[in-house]
């Protein structure tokens, strides 16, 4: 084979190694320090909460920074994702094994997430323009209040749905309660811990590295670049952008099941799944570098925590965390910062001298 | 037969008729060249072709079947490729992958074998890799494959286009002013370059110049447009020596004629 192709590849695929070994290594000194007892209960908590942040932050950015399509609704995907499969957990809480229920959960929210993203995109994904964060702004928000209002019940007689109350319902006495409304899910099986969610998180890199590096990942890319030119090429733009958002939803939702089975009660609060949700994952994307999958997920997992480690300083917290942000952004984005931090990287290569890891 | 055939062409704008009882036929292998001053429907015309604007009347055959009315992504599948005359690279992504994702339409595995790389991947990537250095080699883009295509110099740039159009592979190749905003050295180097894909890949060619030196030097038929009418068509040395066209085009003749 051609030398050059070779290096570029070989590059890629170094470049993919590193995110892998990066997260492994992130989990393997995280899962050390917690059986050591180094973390206290309050950061345990947190583990499986940055990880399905950096999850959808990885989906997200398949929709924005390779598809170049601006999505404000991945906490709808997120929701949807993770109240289909609790009820699903809920359901089947004592007819079937832990470990093949929590799968089966996980490709249901999965399934309907996509299924949502898929749907979405059909009338959506034809117009060129901002027209997609719109209309999943939107989404985002109508799902949030849908599952507020809803009231599902399961008895020998079926489901009973209501959008009324509780007592709308006509509940037989063995009947169990699946969503109560804005009091949501609550007793969902705890299935996820911080391992899984790990295996997820390296799932979803290993699937959205694959597909950018693959025939499929550079028609969605050549559209996102340009439209017209993509067009001339005979690329099918409405398919590819399907394909791109499809995945993406599908991504967050799996994220939304890590989150429905690691919280007791489950509730549409704009806390968890509302615009604001929404624009913190973008944020994580945008400070991570547009397109950036590894970027990402160190953005997810140090803006995650940050403002939750910085809780000690109280009213000075949100202060800090806006000047990291600018920091971030400034120090990823602004072109003399970006020379400055390739000249030091150089430099302290050239110093310790080891091989230099190329990355724009 | 010829390989391209229109007939007729016509499409208003309002009530502008940027192109107007437009007829042109053009020999398979010919280089064809379409001049005409700013404004008089050049790239409508190619627009016209290449299915991003639908003609009010007229037909357009391509090897004797009728394409009029397909959608871009349908031409292109039909066989015509084009580059733009402001330069629409995919600049984000490497020099290679700008030409491997011209051939998606020839390699196929599916989305599972892209995400998993699995099945089919390996061995449909290795052949398209290889076709895309073959075409890069062409157009001596090879030692730039890793490089991001916005970061080429202009003239490797529209050399990329070209190679990218090539990519899927058409009968026919639509080049809109391929030559613009080129010095005369690259300008002569984009005259062999044309001249080598022409015989190499015995494909057809139409162009879209404003200067003449290009189109005198390469074209052997010229059609000339001014104010979306045909104003002249045939030899190129009779039609750049036709009144008609001097003075709709270079001038008057007591004026100095531009090159």
């Amino acid at each position: 084979m051609d030398p050059i192709v070779k290096s570029i590849n070989s590059k890629r695929r170094k470049n993919e190694i590193i995110t892998y070994g990066m997260v492994t290594a992130a989990y393997v000194i995280l899962e050390i320090l917690m059986k050591a007892g180094a973390l206290s209960s309050h950061l345990t908590g947190l583990l499986v909460p940055m990880v399905y942040y950096a999850i959808v932050a990885v989906g997200l950015n398949i929709c924005v920074g390779i598809l170049g399509e601006l999505s404000l609704g991945h906490a709808g995907f997120m929701c949807i994702g993770a109240f289909s499969s609790a009820v699903f957990s809920l359901i089947f809480q004592d007819s079937i094994p832990e470990v093949p229920r929590f799968i089966l959960a996980f490709v249901i929210g999965v399934a309907l997430s996509a299924l949502f993203g898929f749907l979405i995109g059909i009338p959506v994904l034809r117009l060129n323009g901002d027209y997609l964060a719109i209309v999943t702004l939107a989404f985002g928000e109508i799902i949030k209040n849908l599952i507020n209002a809803l009231y599902l019940g399961l008895d020998s007689k079926g489901f009973h749905v209501s959008m009324k109350n509780q007592m709308a319902l006509g509940l037989a006495p063995d009947g169990k309660m699946l969503i109560n409304g804005a009091m949501g899910i609550t007793g969902t099986p705890h299935d996820s811990n911080f391992t899984i969610s790990i295996v997820v998180l390296l799932a979803a890199l290993f699937l959205s590295q694959n597909l950018i590096r693959s025939k499929q990942g550079r028609a969605v890319m050549a559209i996102r670049d340009n439209r017209i030119a993509a067009e001339s090429i005979g690329i099918n733009v409405v398919r590819y952008k399907m394909i791109a958002f499809t995945i993406s939803a599908a991504i967050a939702g799996a994220a939304g099941v890590l989150f429905s089975h690691n919280i007791s009660t489950l509730q549409a609060t704009s806390q968890y799944f509302g615009y604001n949700v929404s624009i913190m994952i973008l944020v994580y994307v945008v400070l991570g570098g547009i397109g950036s999958i590894r970027g990402s997920v160190i953005a997810a997992a140090i803006l995650y925590l940050l403002p939750e480690l910085l809780r000690g300083l109280n009213k000075y917290r949100m202060l800090i965390y806006s000047i990291v942000l600018i920091v971030v952004m400034i120090f990823n984005w602004s072109p003399k910062a970006r020379d400055f931090r390739d000249e030091t990287l150089a430099k302290l290569r050239a110093k310790f001298g080891g091989k230099p890891a190329k990355e724009a | 037969m010829a390989l391209m055939e229109v007939k007729n062409l016509s499409i208003s704008f309002g009530g502008l008729r940027a192109v107007d009882d437009f007829n042109l036929t053009i020999e398979k292998g010919e280089l064809y060249g379409l001049i005409g001053p700013n404004g008089a429907g050049k790239t409508t015309v190619f627009n016209l072709l290449t299915g991003v604007y639908k003609p009010n009347e007229g037909i357009i055959l391509l090897d004797g079947q009728n394409i009029t009315g397909h959608k871009t992504i349908e031409i292109n599948h039909d066989g015509i490729a084009r580059t733009f005359q402001n330069i629409r690279l995919f600049g984000q992504m490497p020099v290679i992958d700008n030409v491997k994702a011209a051939l998606e339409n020839q390699y196929e595995y599916s989305l599972f074998d892209s995400m998993t790389h699995f099945g089919r991947y390996k061995k449909v990537e290795a052949e398209m890799d290889e076709r895309a250095m073959e075409l890069l080699r062409v157009f001596r883009l090879d030692q730039d494959a890793a490089t991001l295509a916005s970061n080429l110099p202009y003239g490797q740039q529209r050399k990329l286009e070209i190679a990218r159009a090539m990519a899927t592979n058409p009968k026919l190749l639509l080049l809109d002013e391929p030559a613009a905003g080129m010095n005369p050295n690259e300008t002569a180097e984009l005259m062999d370059t044309i001249e080598l894909i022409r015989d190499k890949f015995s494909i057809t060619i139409l162009l879209i110049e404003h200067d003449m030196k290009l189109v005198s030097g390469i074209c052997r038929k010229l059609t000339v447009l001014n104010f979306g009418r045909v104003l002249a068509q045939g030899d190129t040395k009779e039609v750049l020596h036709n009144p008609e066209v001097i003075k709709a085009y270079l001038g008057d003749e007591k004026k100095p004629a531009k090159s």
